[in-house]
């Protein structure tokens, strides 16, 4: 079952937001195809009767109480901003809708 | 007296303590190191003299007030690019975030802080903790300080050569696969990844939330335990921080005695791709330790072979989301807004310019693995193999007290040697990885030079989840046996810088 | 497919079956987000409700809010929910600005509550039971605002600028199972289930649930398929639909639509739209395809919730009266028929009749005034009955003055006209206007006399016994006071006067 096609490497990146350039694409179709035939081998356990772990430890039912903490200044939240208006994260025009 | 850069950082802080030096004197003689040295070794991406100095002043102006200091202050240590500094430049050695300074400290930053420790700079390494060379970082590789033209070990390549290169006392590095450990191994240092949970994640920018694990790294054992000690315990802000006490690793590393405890070797750490030299200083370790009184007993993980591909799919898979967030939307990089571009369009062009081709690897092969149709297989089957790694793990404790091994099958391998060949690299990492996958506690510490190459070789312990403790118990014993045996510590065989 | 016209209501239910799918989205109330501590207050000024996690900074994480989960299972409960004994949050992936991590941490296949249902009742009394899927626990997205295009819309602006106050804040999705056999009933159920829905989010005091404020928000998935098949046809995903009679209106105008479409052999598009309060159509949005994955994994840095069973019975235990139940009981204590409660429930009177009895009001006269002219602006203004500018407290006063004897029904028919004009206080109004009952009896005998004296072929009349000539008199003594007298008080006195037992 393992390989991976340029095609799919492409349509990953995509999905992805990475605008790879055709030799890169070229490049990684290659090496993830070695990748991917190497890591397939986990799908052995696939029938097994086995519980995934989703977390090393056994936690549960960490919460914090309901509890207003100060939160960073508009200043420290927008200090990192490639642009800013009007106090808000400026950002270039957004497609459709999420 | 021993020159300030070489001291360990137990006796910097007694000095300081006792009014032999003053902080600023020691901060200032390890910023002169840096200086003098970091051009050929590369460890620091950021330098922050001033924070520096000005945290020394407040130890000294502590003691002159007559306040009681804790036991590591005034040690400098270097801390890795990953960890956020309030007001200090955080690049997690990635074009994308160049500049950006977090307005934020991680937790552990703010207890470094409280402890009096000062933070001498940022440590170069692999772009997002990725990599086992410290070659993938954007700001250009670290050199190896036993042979600059080798690798220090990644993804902690920087703080590991920090260590070495005697330019910090401490360090602190993140092991995601081995980044404390596997760069320990190859510089001749000391590294610890504790028990997941044990160290807060707070403000460690994340490459594998269910693996990272942030751990102390110095050049002895005692002073990997102090700084264990410093940074480890419970933080609400982190889900996965353990809420019970730190094990007594400083006591435990004191008291460095291995007499009545049985010792696993894991037979499946052996083999093809193991250096000869590195497989001969293992097992002169295994001998030293049944000298030393402890029982050897070989145990069998047979699913640690299929580690190393679960973790090929775990890690990336986790990276391609928790990286989802480097967008050019509210800081970091941001390409090609021109006013025509659209968002998506800009994210793209960002992304692409911002990341280099390991993390680009690693985000395509995560969103594969994670995508409709292949999660079961993948993802699915990479948990599952996670489940019967610690069950082999729970199996072997259940019969000795802690496994040891080589850390790395390979000693320091030449830069650029694997620099596009992922698979080899992924290599240096196949006897770390299960803990991480486990989220049990490990060190690596060093055990000699291997012959053929006259490099370190790590010898790794591992031990079962929250019993950290054992790690220093039997490092502290290896360590004093194999310095009374060399009459002085490896690290001084290095070649002067 | 903008002008086309669309076949008549009757006729798409002579040929097809409605099937729907709700999905309601409820912003708690909470005082913190859902993974940090930033506060939920509204009104806030841009950006200054946001911390590490909520701005998804590098190396910053989530904490669940307790609250939150409590919240969540009392939802659960009162919608008669299994609760699940162990469950995890799950990250959704997918790209979007206002979403600072580029994942909602979200729940997917471990939702806290799944498996119930929520009786509701239509306009005619009958009962609709409508299966709930499941409900999870996420988080909202930040505030986009579109600059530079004409109307602020998305589409031909220049940039946008995002607040990320909102980012993190607790959101409840509850999802219905596949509504079947509502017929052509079904944007009425649609409706009914919204409001039943809000009804019980409120009484649970775990969110104001203000559709008009975004708090709680209905995407109606529709799908047709002709009389006699089993299988769904291909749905429509109308997103944002924000106000209960907003719900109704969507879910009809895609019954039309879609059979518009298949009369004519075409084929639905399984894409989401956009809702037009305007002319109450719908306009088609993203197309759903095979490229969106999202890709869900357990969060690994929330470990997995696991609600002890004591926890939950106690908040069995501690569920409030559920509204259904709270309205038979009012139906009692007010005395009403099945009908007359009808029409308070769909006026939306019951709390406004709740709060004026809680000021003093009896139950009678609260429904009175608020069915009466309250009720008629609502509808000639087509606003809800709850947002009329005139408070239970304002309502309460005039009923009382009604009670006293200071005002009769016409003046305080007049007092509420003007309150909710604007005028002021009720009290204010009577003042102003010169509005109160003529009550002076000696102002009144005198005006008594003066009829008497004008109209004395009538008083013969009514001496002689004919009681029912009163009228004449009373309207007199009425126009001479300008409506400003108890019409009652007037016939006694014409009665008294001319010697003549009632």
């Amino acid at each position: 079952m393992p390989g991976i096609t340029r095609e799919e490497v492409a349509h990953l990146a995509r999905l992805s937001r990475l605008e790879l350039q055709a030799e890169e694409l070229d490049h990684f179709a290659e090496q993830l195809d070695v990748i991917i035939g190497a890591v397939a081998r986990v799908s052995e356990v696939a029938g097994q009767d086995v519980p995934p772990t989703s977390h090393p430890l056994p936690l549960t039912n960490v919460m914090r109480a309901d509890v207003v903490r100060p939160s960073l200044t508009p200043e420290q939240a927008l200090s990192g901003a490639p642009a800013v208006e009007e106090q808000r994260f400026r950002v270039p025009q957004i497609l459709g809708e999420g | 007296m021993t020159e300030l850069i070489k001291r360990t950082a137990a006796d910097t802080a007694a000095a300081i303590a006792s009014g032999e030096v003053s902080a600023v004197e020691v901060a200032q003689a390890h910023l002169d190191r840096i200086d003098a040295v970091d051009k050929k070794v590369n460890a620091f991406l950021h330098v922050d003299t001033e924070g520096a100095l000005s945290a020394a002043r407040a130890v000294d102006e502590k003691r002159a007030k007559g306040e009681k200091l804790g036991p590591l202050a005034g040690v400098p240590l270097a801390l890795k690019d990953v960890f956020t500094t309030k007001g200090v430049p955080t690049t997690c050695g990635s074009k994308i975030l160049e500049g950006w300074i977090p307005p934020y400290d991680a937790t552990l930053t703010t207890r470094l802080k409280d402890a009096g420790v000062v933070i001498l700079g940022k440590t170069n390494m692999d772009e997002f903790a990725m990599g086992s060379s410290t070659e993938n970082s954007a700001y250009g590789p670290t050199g190896n300080p036993w042979d600059l033209s080798r690798i220090p070990g990644g993804s902690g390549g920087g703080s590991a050569a920090a260590l070495a290169a005697y330019q910090a006392p401490l360090a602190i590095g993140t092991d995601t696969g081995g980044s404390i450990r596997q760069p320990g191994a190859v510089t001749g240092t000391v590294g610890v990844k504790p028990t997941y949970g044990a160290v807060s994640r707070y403000g460690l920018i994340a490459f594998s939330s269910s693996l990272d694990q942030g751990g102390p790294c110095a050049r002895t054992v005692l002073d990997t335990a102090l700084l264990h000690e410093a940074i480890a315990g419970y933080d609400p802000l982190d889900s996965t921080s353990i809420n019970a006490p730190v094990p007594a690793v400083v006591e435990a590393a004191k008291r460095g005695e291995v007499r009545g405890m049985r010792i696993g070797v894991v037979k499946e750490f052996a083999g093809e791709g193991y250096q000869a030299g590195v497989m001969q200083r293992f097992n002169e370790s295994v001998e030293l330790l049944r000298e030393l009184g402890a029982e050897i007993v070989e145990v069998s993980c047979p699913s640690f072979t299929l580690a190393l591909p679960a973790y090929y799919l775990i890690a990336p898979s986790e990276a391609s989301s928790n990286l989802a967030r480097f967008d050019a939307m509210r800081y970091g990089l941001r390409v090609g807004d021109d006013g025509t571009r659209s968002a998506e369009d800009v994210t793209a062009l960002t992304r692409e310019a911002g990341f280099g081709a390991e993390v680009k690897r690693r985000i395509i092969l995560g969103t594969y693995a994670l995508s409709s149709g292949y999660y079961d297989a993948y993802y699915g089957s990479a948990q599952k193999v996670r489940t019967l790694i610690s069950r082999d793990f729970d199996a072997a404790f259940a019969g000795v007290d802690v496994l040891i091994s080589p850390t790395t099958p390979t000693t320091a391998f030449p830069i650029g040697e694997r620099a596009d060949d992922p698979m080899a690299m992924y290599l240096a990492d196949l006897c770390t990885i299960p803990s991480n996958l486990a989220g049990n506690a490990a060190m690596s510490l060093p055990c000699g030079l291997a012959p053929e190459d006259n490099l370190p070789v790590g010898l790794q312990i591992i031990a079962p989840a929250m019993a950290d403790d054992r790690l220093y118990r039997v490092g502290g014993a290896v360590e004093a046996a194999l310095n009374d045996k060399w009459g002085h510590p490896l690290l001084e065989e290095a070649p002067a810088l | 497919m903008s002008v086309i016209s669309l076949v008549s209501y009757e006729d798409a239910l002579a040929s097809y079956d409605p099937v729907m799918g709700l999905e309601v989205h409820v912003e708690l109330g909470t005082k913190t987000k859902m993974f940090c501590g930033c506060s939920t207050e509204l009104g806030a000024e841009p950006n200054s409700q946001t911390c590490p996690t909520c701005l998804g900074l590098p190396g910053s994480l989530p904490v669940v809010n307790a609250i939150g989960v409590e919240s969540a299972i009392k939802i659960g409960l009162a919608l008669n929910c299994e609760i699940a004994e162990w469950c995890r949050f799950a990250r959704k992936n997918y790209f979007y600005p206002d979403m600072p991590k580029n994942f909602q941490t979200s729940q997917y296949d471990e939702p806290i509550a799944f498996n119930g249902y929520l009786d509701v009742q239509l306009e005619d009394g009958s009962t609709f039971r409508v299966e709930i899927e499941r409900a999870h626990m996420e988080e909202d997205t930040g505030k986009s605002s579109h600059i530079g295009g004409a109307t602020g819309r998305i589409h031909g602006a220049s940039h946008s600028l995002l607040d990320y106050n909102r980012a993190g804040i607790p959101l409840i999705e509850i999802v219905t199972k596949p509504i079947e056999g509502a017929g052509e009933r079904a944007p009425e159920v649609a409706k009914a289930y919204v409001a039943e829905l809000r009804e019980l989010i409120k009484a649970l005091d775990v969110s104001e649930a203000r559709m008009d404020k975004g708090q709680m928000r209905c995407d109606v998935n529709l799908s047709l398929r002709p009389h006699g098949r089993e299988k769904f046809g291909t749905r429509s995903e109308t997103k944002n639909v924000n106000s209960l009679r907003s719900v109704e209106r969507a879910a009809r105008f895609e019954i039309r639509r879609h059979a518009t479409v298949l009369d004519e052999g075409g084929t639905i598009i399984q894409e989401t739209r956009h809702f037009h309060e305007e002319d109450g159509s719908t306009t088609a949005g993203r197309i759903k395809d095979n490229a969106e994955d999202y890709r869900y994994f357990p969060e690994p840095d929330l470990v997995p919730i696991a609600p002890a069973r004591d926890w939950v019975e106690e908040l069995r235990a501690g569920l409030p009266e559920l509204p259904r139940v709270r309205r038979a009981r009012l139906q009692g204590e007010w005395g009403l028929s099945d009908k007359d409660m009808q029409s308070v429930l769909n006026a939306g009177a019951v709390q406004p009749i709740l709060d004026t009895i809680a000021a003093g009001t009896n139950a009678e006269q609260a429904r009175k005034w608020w069915m009466g002219e309250v009720a008629r602006n609502a509808n000639e203004t087509g606003t809800e009955l709850s947002e009329q500018p005139i408070t239970p407290a304002q309502v309460a006063r005039i009923a009382a003055l009604v009670a006293e004897g200071k005002l009769n029904d016409k003046l305080a028919k007049q007092v509420i006209a003007a309150v909710l004009a604007g005028e002021g206080e009720p009290d204010a109004v009577i003042e102003a206007r010169g509005l109160a009952v003529v009550s002076d009896d000696s102002a009144l005998g005198a005006a008594v006399d003066q009829a008497i004296a004008e109209n004395g072929a009538i008083a013969d009349k009514i001496r002689d016994g004919k009681i029912a000539a009163v009228g004449a008199l009373v309207g007199a003594v009425m126009k001479t006071t300008r409506g400003q007298a108890d019409a009652a008080k007037v016939k006694d006195l014409i009665l008294a006067k001319l010697g003549v037992e009632a």
